[in-house]
């Protein structure tokens, strides 16, 4: 029986270009991680673990691992939280231009993330719209310091990455058949009863897609906390851009970009085995 | 005429203004609102323009330090060379040279990268050492004799047969502080050390960006000599101190005047010049340098593939008395002209950090003998500091 090649026809310029601009791109950079800094900007082509050995052994790149995984996680169980409304509502609206909804969503898209990042020093600054208004008020000691702590780093996160989760979430409740919350109710479940047993059941895939998004995205980011945060506030791909553009150590910046990468790509193989790749497909409609 | 602004310089002057009270808060967000909408409409149209336009003329990309810096670069330099030339002046901002390095080893050539703002002999020598510089012809840039010799020497010994740069300005890196909130008393005191104060936990800023400046200010605190460093574990000792106190390391000029401009932070290391743009702009902020303090010079770096004449021509457009002193004036750092063969007006005798006899020898400059040697190490160490090693 003949093999059909049409597939992989079909697939052929997907693959060349995922080769060309990733697998390649990564191959050089592991090659490159076990290259030698001699000097700033000075790098030799070598065969050393010295990188990989500083990388294992140093609680300074362990602390930072751990400050990513956290802050991530926070980030995703929060965007989880506050995204699944609003994708409900969406849903569920009868409004007639639900469309008019998803624009608004997707309209801050529009806006650079620099400058968006950038706005929250206007509402959460000393002379910001909250001190300001906590001051019309007449409340507290103001100013308050709220700028430049984890909190504005969250919220400029949860700002940038919300309309992932929402999206996600949305696709998933829009594919729910909309018969079956009335039904539940007619089998003599509460709304509350028949939301969590039917609806939120049915919408995990687009849940969880979204948090694997925005976990990801979040575990990837460098700029927001470099905007939003205090010296402590920092995330692996801080120490990237360190390695890459302070300490000019391609190298070891090569080795950090590389396990970033390890450590972001094992959670997407961890969530392929919870929950199935299929699931990913379903989710993304 | 066109200003060629990137859009985040845009915004940082615009945030500026507010700060300033130039703008109030209603029109600042208004401008953002429609500034994000027209970018979405007309992006493709803008870039389309864009790549006719570049058909005209010859363009010439200069990175810098932004905020008052590049404005004073661009009202009093840019526009009247392009006015003059024909040729287009594109100017962005850099948070360090860095940066640029980084980026032009990534892209393995200097496209779209021609003047640097570059700061100081230690750059420039990065620069050589890496094969990125060239060599001016000097006839091409008469303005050249004007400059203060005790600038350009440093910078012909690492490069004798010819430069690559022109030395432009100089000023010190010395201590702000908000005159509301710590008396001049005070600071005077304590000098390097007010920057320790355990009373302003929470209102102190830093530089961020390099290592070297942390560093010196380590030594002065630790009591050493900065151009001599004996002890690097007690000059971190000192970063560390500093650094359990922070609010934020900044990473701009533009951050350093927003931060203080909005009353963040009351005490930082800070660049004279842009202390004085905010006492120019009525902040109540006061600037001290403390004995030891650091002082450095810039250059107008040219980049290897850069076109040579009409580099060199904008060089020494710049360098021209009228041109240098208007821009001395709008970025408040001296220029690198030597005051006893220009007369300097009124504002610019005034500037931080301005040296009337044109040796600079009251100023302390880093010695490259003496830090570039350490750099690759401590360096490393500073980023670890920073980040509470």
């Amino acid at each position: 029986m003949p093999v059909d090649r049409r597939p992989w026809l079909l697939l052929s310029p997907a693959l060349v270009f995922i080769t060309a601009m990733v697998v390649i791109p990564m191959a050089f950079i592991l090659v490159y991680s076990f290259y030698e800094n001699i000097d700033l900007a000075v790098d030799v082509p070598a065969f050393q673990f010295g990188n990989w050995q500083e990388l294992f052994t140093d609680s300074y790149y362990h602390t930072a691992i751990w400050k990513t995984l956290r802050l991530s996680l926070i980030v995703t169980v929060l965007a989880a939280v506050l995204g699944y409304i609003p994708a409900y509502v969406i849903a569920m609206t009868k409004y007639r231009h639900k469309w008019l909804l998803l624009l608004l969503l997707i309209l801050p898209f529009w806006i650079s993330f620099i400058i968006r990042t950038l706005s929250w020093i206007h509402i959460f600054g000393n002379q910001g719209a909250l001190n300001g208004l906590m001051n019309l008020l007449g409340l507290g000691d103001l100013p308050f310091q709220i700028m430049y702590t984890e909190f504005t780093v969250i919220v400029g996160f949860i700002h940038v990455f919300l309309p992932y989760m929402i999206l996600n979430i949305y696709v998933s409740l829009e594919g729910i058949d909309e018969n079956l919350e009335p039904a539940a109710r007619t089998l003599g479940a509460t709304p509350w009863q028949a939301f969590r047993e039917v609806t939120l059941p049915l919408s995990l895939p687009g849940l969880a897609a979204g948090s694997l998004l925005v976990f990801v995205l979040t575990g990837g980011s460098y700029v927001t906390p470099l905007i939003l945060g205090g010296p402590s506030d920092f995330l692996f791909g801080n120490l990237v851009y360190d390695a890459v553009v302070t300490e000019l150590n391609w190298p070891m910046g090569a080795t950090l970009s590389f396990t970033l990468l390890f450590l972001l790509g094992s959670v997407v193989i961890l969530y392929s085995r919870l929950m199935g790749m299929n699931q990913l497909a379903k989710a993304f409609g | 005429m066109t200003k060629k602004y990137d859009s985040v310089t845009r915004y940082e002057r615009l945030r500026e203004a507010v700060g300033n009270g130039d703008v109030d808060r209603r029109t600042f967000f208004g401008l953002l609102g429609s500034a994000g909408i027209t970018a979405g409409l007309s992006g493709g149209i803008m870039t389309a323009m864009a790549q006719q336009a570049r058909a005209a003329g010859t363009e010439l990309h200069f990175e810098g330090w932004g905020g008052v810096v590049s404005e004073a670069l661009r009202k009093n330099a840019f526009d009247p060379y392009e006015a003059e030339t024909g040729n287009k002046v594109i100017d962005a901002t850099f948070g360090g040279e860095n940066e640029v390095l980084t980026k032009v080893k990534a892209a393995g050539s200097t496209d779209g990268h021609n003047i640097l703002h570059s700061s100081g002999v230690s750059w420039y020598k990065r620069w050589v050492d890496n094969g990125y510089h060239v060599i001016l012809n000097e006839d091409n840039i008469p303005n050249l004799a004007n400059v203060m010799p005790a600038m350009i020497e440093p910078f012909r010994k690492i490069t004798p047969d010819g430069l690559s740069a022109v030395p432009y300005d100089y000023g010190t890196t010395g201590i702000a502080y908000n005159t509301e909130h710590v008396s001049e008393e005070k600071a005077k005191e304590l000098g390097a050390n007010l920057l320790l104060d355990p009373e302003l936990k929470g209102k102190i800023g830093g530089w961020g960006g390099d290592w070297a400046n942390r560093a010196w200010y380590g030594a002065l605190q630790s009591g050493q000599d900065p151009n001599d460093i004996q002890d690097w574990d007690a000059v971190w000792d000192k970063a560390r101190e500093h650094r359990d106190l922070v609010l934020k390391y900044w990473s701009s000029g533009a951050e350093l005047m927003d931060l203080l401009a909005k009353g963040e932070i009351y005490v930082t290391e800070a660049w004279s010049g842009r202390v004085a743009a905010l006492q120019a702009q009525g902040h109540p902020i006061a600037y001290m340098d403390p004995p030891n303090g650091l002082a450095w010079m810039e250059t107008m770096f040219v980049m290897k593939g850069s076109p040579m004449e009409e580099s060199e021509a904008l060089l020494n457009f710049m360098l021209d008395p009228e041109t240098a002193i208007a821009v001395a004036v709008g970025q408040k750092y001296p220029p690198s002209l030597d005051p006893t063969k220009v007369e300097m007006p009124e504002e610019v005798l005034n500037l931080p950090a301005f040296d009337p006899t044109g040796k600079l020898e009251g100023l302390v400059f880093r010695d490259p003998a003496a830090w570039n040697p350490h750099e690759k190490e401590q360096g490393k160490q500073w980023n670890r500091v920073q980040k509470g090693g």
